[in-house]
């Protein structure tokens, strides 16, 4: 992992002393609310609905088992005792009083952590792949750039007041978890021409009130050149992107106006006058990063254990969580645990102090101490050992984190809603409970194969609703909650927008007409077909028909 | 009938507040003073400009309530939701 050297320790204090001085003039009332307000911002505080939350960043989603027991004390100490993951890899705490935000500041840098570029037009918290450096397919490991970027993009100061906030995500494998096609910019790490590893460049993807799928702007970027290029993209975009009207703010739309070859060849023509300077990555400094995120060495490891096959024939629960909840890792004998943070009926991404700290022990008994967040709101224990499966297993199902539904469809990715948030038209988390509930039969459930549904409170589409095999887009109607309905999003590979199948349905009608498309797509489904394979063949009119009567 | 009502956040904890009739900030929305005409209302607000600028409350404003029984409720969903808190546990089940 990633250590902090002391100009990072350095950042982060300076921060916290700096915040502290805003934070009780606050309360003094030398700073005004709209003095203070764009300062909290900027160290990731925001007022919701009941209270303050602070959104906590966890670079590219890699945190130690330390880390993880600091943010459980800090749920307990200053919060209600759980913490929130959210769909960017970050936590949120949903109840902190303002005059303990420093010293929660504090606690995290204690920890190597902050809550720094989570909010505020800048470019935020870089996301990543959350089975870097493990993954079976992977062509190489993401975070060593991800943590470049952070380094460059960090207070950087031309790009503290773009015309919006801005997000880049970084994938090591050609099959995507970290939803880089709805990134601003998305980077895929590929191999060159001479077969030498960089960069697909796609920039402009991204969802809310006008989702677009990101475009290829460059087919191969060398290493060297990551830094420069990027300033080229977020130059034309500081420059060109639009500061008059919020919606139109994103890059997406100033790459959609003026169409992506026209684009590229801005940021080239930008790109020609800084390239071969100062900020070409040297390969020594590569290297040195890359010496942060070096495979550990792993304990010996059996590729066939004995125990584990005579205990998976001998616990049913044991084996479906294992063929559920495991992925492949690089290292013969070991493999990737995902923990899901959705129990039926559970809020999706909750999680108690207590369930963090048995997290944390676990990934220093069973995972070299490392854990993952997923922008999924789930967690990962990236190198557990095949044979250590089972023990894992039963702690797990001990702290009630051993729901078997990874990638199922009641791993539910929903955002606040209405409950918390201030943006929200409509409840969010309440409807994910009801379809978890619904859907728990886990026979049913896993027969069903690979169904994502995601539930947005409002058109900022926090949950990417979008991209959701079922998608629920919460609306307000003369105070009345009521849901858009869309199929045939995907967040993976092959980015696409779901479409609105027809008119919304109402809050207690909406789990009825989810539990009807799934009863459309169990109808129609030839052998073993996935839900979007099935929604590819016969398109929307069969769960128009069913949702509607006629088609 | 409806009647309005003047709420904020609480500058110390974000809490939802109510302005009372006595000028106090109270979290329940039954003590909150009713505003039936437009001089009542023009009251609280100004009450409300008062109290931000003595840093007691963040983004003061008025919102309609129906009373029913004589009770206060407001007529928006976000407002019922920020006068008794969120529908959902706000913290997960407690781990047995």
């Amino acid at each position: 992992m990633y250590r902090y050297d002391e100009f990072d320790y350095t950042l982060v204090n300076e921060r916290i002393q700096q915040f502290r001085g805003q934070v009780s003039r606050r309360l003094n009332g030398e700073l005004s609310e709209d003095e203070f307000r764009p300062l909290r911002l900027m160290n990731g505080l925001y007022l919701q609905l009941h209270a303050y939350m602070l959104r906590v960043a966890i670079p590219y989603g890699t945190l130690s088992a330390d880390q993880m027991r600091m943010l459980a004390h800090i749920a307990r100490r200053y919060d209600r005792g759980y913490g929130h993951f959210t769909t960017r890899q970050n936590i949120q705490y949903n109840w902190p009083k303002l005059e303990d935000v420093p010293d929660m500041l504090a606690d995290l840098a204690n920890v190597e952590m902050h809550a720094i570029q989570t909010s505020g037009n800048c470019i935020r918290n870089v996301t990543a792949d959350p089975f870097a450096g493990v993954a079976a397919d992977e062509i190489e490991d993401p975070r060593v750039f991800a943590e470049i970027i952070r380094q460059w993009s960090t207070l950087h100061p031309e790009f503290s007041f773009l015309p919006r906030k801005f997000k880049i995500a970084v994938t090591g494998s050609p099959a995507d978890r970290a939803a880089v096609g709805f990134h601003d910019i998305g980077l895929k790490m590929r191999r060159g021409p001479d077969g030498e590893i960089g960069f697909e460049v796609v920039v402009g993807g991204g969802q809310g009130r006008t989702p677009l799928v990101g475009q290829t702007i460059r087919d191969f970027l060398p290493k060297a050149d990551l830094l420069s290029y990027l300033e080229a993209i977020l130059r034309i975009y500081n420059e060109q992107g639009r500061r008059d009207n919020i919606y139109k703010a994103r890059i997406k739309i100033l790459v959609e106006s003026l169409g992506a070859p026209a684009f590229a060849e801005l940021v080239e023509r930008e790109w020609e006058q800084t390239r071969g300077g100062g900020l070409d990555l040297p390969g020594d400094e590569i290297a040195r990063i890359e010496t942060y995120f070096a495979p550990p060495s792993y304990p010996p490891a059996s590729v066939a254990d004995n125990a584990l096959t005579q205990a998976r024939a001998a616990y049913p629960v044991f084996d479906r969580w294992c063929r559920v909840n495991l992925s492949d890792h690089r290292q013969p004998g070991y493999g990737i645990v995902n923990i899901s943070l959705k129990p039926t009926g559970g809020i999706p991404g909750d999680i108690s102090a207590e369930q963090m700290d048995v997290v944390a022990d676990l990934a220093d008994q069973f995972s070299l101490g490392e854990i993952r967040a997923t922008y999924v709101q789930n967690l990962v224990l990236p190198h557990v050992r095949l044979a250590d499966l089972k023990p894992l297993y039963d702690a797990l199902a001990d702290a009630g984190l051993a729901t078997a539904n990874i990638g199922l469809a009641t791993d539910i990715i929903s955002c606040p809603g209405l409950d918390f948030c201030n943006l929200a038209n409509a409840r969010s988390i309440p409807v994910a409970q009801r379809i978890s509930e619904r859907l728990a039969d886990p026979d049913r459930l896993e027969a069903m194969g690979a169904l994502r549904i995601n539930i947005s409170g409002c058109i900022n589409a926090c949950a990417h609703h979008h991209t959701g095999d079922i998608g629920l887009l919460g609306v307000d109607r003369k105070g009345v909650e009521l849901y858009q309905i869309t199929l045939g999003g995907r967040g993976d590979g092959d980015a696409a927008i779901g479409s609105i199948i027809g008119p919304a349905f109402s809050y207690d009608n909406v789990v009825g007409a989810v539990d009807n498309v799934i009863g459309t797509f169990l109808e129609q489904r030839q052998d073993g077909e996935n839900f979007a394979e099935t929604y590819r063949r016969i398109g929307p009119a069969p769960f128009k028909e069913q949702l509607y009567g006629t088609a | 009938m409806n009647a309005r009502v003047l709420t904020a956040n609480r500058l110390g904890d974000g809490a939802v507040v109510y302005r009372d009739a006595a000028g106090n900030w109270v979290e329940a929305l039954e003590q909150a003073a009713l505003a039936e005409d437009e001089a009542a209302e023009q009251a609280l607000l100004m009450a409300g400009e008062d109290a931000l600028a003595r840093q007691l409350v963040v983004g003061p404003y008025l919102i309609e309530v129906a009373l029913k029984a004589a009770a206060p409720s407001p007529l928006s969903q976000r407002e019922r939701i920020r006068a008794s808190g969120p529908t959902v546990a706000a913290w997960p089940a407690q781990v047995g």
